[in-house]
């Protein structure tokens, strides 16, 4: 049995190699990540409303059950998008995801004075294309840099008791995302 | 015989290196996370600098981490004494807790699947709750219902708690280290 010890051994620095790889590569191939799941529910550039997690069903893994949460896919390829986030009763969060689910951007509503808020999402070269003097009226308008053309923009809103539910989903339906004209 | 050895290596390898993706990708890394008592946060979730292991976990899981901007989550498996949080126990939650707008406290099956009960709660909320005269408050998980704040825990025979904090004031993340977490014990298991 001892010629077993050298093709294990070999076999398992191989292993190793291909623990490192997948680990490395899980991100860029995984068919059923937070992207995948939001894409699945409709077009690109389109505000959706997730539905509340239940036992059975979930958008997402570990969803917060008091939160009203609603997802945009996008992709800027074309024209810079546009968000539009009312303002809720308690808490309203709007988060900006890469493709790979990392955060670039994130703004509550307390940071914007708890009204409801405009924000341009766009490429470096987008916003290095926008004209000089447009870009002055444009000021008060919060832009946001995308290092990615695809990614996701989630808003979330807090429910402070289960009976808030149906007028916090009312007020979100205020919320949009659409193609910049 | 060569070839045997070819194929005995390349079998284990694979397997070796597959299985322990699997099993490690399960969860978010063990390194890399702030622990306070038997509560885990992985600060750096969401961003640039998070781990590959940590990354690997939720591309597989397809969970959006709470980022660092919105607020910070903490996560439980077990108690205050080490023993695995068990739905057919009673599990009691007592302390204070960090400063933040607003907080929940949810729980989930090992496949982050909110669990089934016949009241159908699922969380609690930092407004909902009843507090005791010197803030702290207490929340026991079981499977029936008990008097005052009480979660079901649906029979299960693992479960998690995530305890979520919404917009925290800047630098409580700095100094979390320090901070104050409730106390998790098991009161009771039949």
């Amino acid at each position: 049995m001892k010629w077993l010890a050298l093709p294990l051994i070999a076999g398992l620095v191989l292993g190793g190699l291909v623990h490192l790889v997948s680990i490395l590569a899980m991100p860029r191939l995984s068919q059923d990540d937070a992207f995948a799941r939001l894409d699945r529910l409709g077009p690109r550039n389109v505000l959706v409303q997730l539905p509340d997690p239940t036992p059975f069903a979930a958008t997402l893994a570990r969803m917060d059950p008091a939160v009203v949460a609603a997802a945009c896919v996008y992709d800027l390829s074309r024209k810079a998008l546009q968000v539009r986030v009312p303002a809720t009763p308690d808490l309203t969060m709007v988060s900006f995801f890469t493709r790979h689910g990392q955060i670039f951007y994130a703004l509550n509503d307390r940071a914007a004075n708890r009204r409801s808020f405009d924000l341009q999402l766009m490429t470096s070269a987008q916003r290095a294309a926008l004209p000089q003097d447009e870009e002055v009226t444009l000021a008060d308008r919060l832009i946001v840099e995308s290092p990615v053309t695809r990614g996701i923009v989630i808003i979330r809103a807090f429910v402070r008791e289960p009976g808030a539910r149906d007028i916090v989903r009312a007020m979100l339906k205020d919320a949009s995302c659409k193609p910049a004209e | 015989l060569r070839f045997v050895f070819l194929i005995i290596a390349l079998v284990t390898g694979a397997a070796s290196g597959l299985g322990l993706t699997w099993l490690l990708s399960s969860q978010e890394s063990a390194f890399a996370a702030l622990r306070i008592g038997a509560w885990q946060a992985w600060l750096k979730s969401g961003t640039a600098e998070a781990d590959p292991y940590t990354r690997a976990a939720y591309a597989r899981s397809g969970e959006l981490p709470v980022g660092l901007g919105e607020g910070i989550a903490f996560r439980a498996v077990h108690d205050d004494a080490g023993r695995a949080l068990d739905g057919r126990c009673i599990t009691r939650i007592r302390g204070r807790v960090l400063p933040a707008r607003f907080w929940t406290l949810s729980l989930y099956d090992e496949h982050g699947r909110l669990i089934d009960n016949t009241a159908n709660r699922y969380a609690f909320t930092s407004a909902e709750i009843v507090f005791e005269v010197d803030g702290q408050f207490e929340i026991r998980l079981a499977p029936r219902a008990l008097p005052g704040n009480w979660l079901p825990t649906g029979d299960v025979s693992h479960f998690s708690v995530v305890f979520r904090f919404y917009d925290t004031p800047t630098g409580v993340t700095a100094r979390s280290e320090a901070a104050e977490m409730p106390k998790i014990e098991q009161e009771r298991c039949p």
